[in-house]
């Protein structure tokens, strides 16, 4: 029934193939060197005051650092959170207000955190 | 989706036994938590979020976010993100040697269960055993 242009385009009837399945694979290869920095950071930066932490912060590798890791987490996040929604959400009205719900916070959550980290680096 | 046209026959029919009533293997317990740690980590990007703002808003805002932190409540639940973090790590890398076809077979699968439910608490205890013991704070 398909097409010879849709078979070898291979992305199938949800016309994105395994996009889903890769991003989230690579977001998470991403994440473990990025996941390791975070910890020592919070480990580094327990206990110190704020101008640690603003200071920290402030450097610009440090904000770059921190930045890829809240986007990376978040866009992650929201692949896994799709998969949880899809598995066990069957209504499509409660779905679909779900899926843009999570769609829309991770959105949110990632513009203020970088507006923070933009913020901490002009102070 | 939301009309299954064999509805009101499928309620009638016998059904088969749900989660509760199976034994719980190591292997399905993993991927239980392992989804439930990923929404735990989504409400910890948050916690991060805010964090972050407070930051950014001087010396006050650093107050604001360590009078919740510092609560017994906040720090079980930086105990929690921190754990949802080690765990999700862990079992994120057992993930992807999966999808590289590596520890299928069952008792290796229940044997990397163990070990890494394991793994996961000894890492998050070590690391507020650090905090605690005034091993953290080398940024300063």
């Amino acid at each position: 029934m398909s097409s010879a242009q849709h078979k070898v385009e291979g992305m199938g009837s949800s016309h994105s193939g395994t996009g889903h399945f890769w991003h989230e694979r690579v977001t998470a290869v991403a994440l473990i060197p990025l996941s390791l920095w975070f910890l020592y950071v919070m480990l580094g930066l327990a206990g110190t005051s704020e101008v640690t932490a603003l200071q920290f912060l402030a450097h610009p590798w440090n904000a770059l650092l921190m930045g890829a890791f809240v986007s990376f987490s978040l866009y992650h996040a929201y692949l896994g959170l799709q998969v949880v929604i899809d598995d066990y959400i069957h209504t499509a009205g409660t779905k679909i207000f779900l899926l843009l719900f999570c769609l829309l916070s991770v959105i949110a959550v990632g513009v203020v955190s970088l507006f923070a980290l933009v913020r901490i680096a002009a102070l | 989706m939301a009309d299954i046209p064999q509805k009101s026959m499928a309620a009638s029919r016998p059904l088969s036994p749900h989660l509760t009533i199976y034994r719980w293997p190591f292997t399905m317990a993993t991927s239980i938590t392992h989804r439930a740690t990923g929404i735990g980590l989504t409400v910890g990007a948050v916690v991060l979020a805010w964090w972050l703002v407070c930051i950014s808003n001087g010396p006050d805002g650093w107050q604001s976010f360590h009078a919740v932190s510092d609560t017994p409540i906040g720090l079980l639940i930086v105990f929690g993100l921190t754990w949802s973090l080690v765990y999700h790590f862990l079992n994120g890398i057992r993930h992807l040697a999966w999808d590289l076809g590596y520890g299928f077979p069952k008792q290796t699968a229940e044997r990397n269960s163990v070990i890494i439910f394991a793994l996961s608490i000894i890492g998050a205890v070590a690391i507020f055993a650090l905090a605690w013991t005034g091993h953290g704070g080398y940024l300063q």
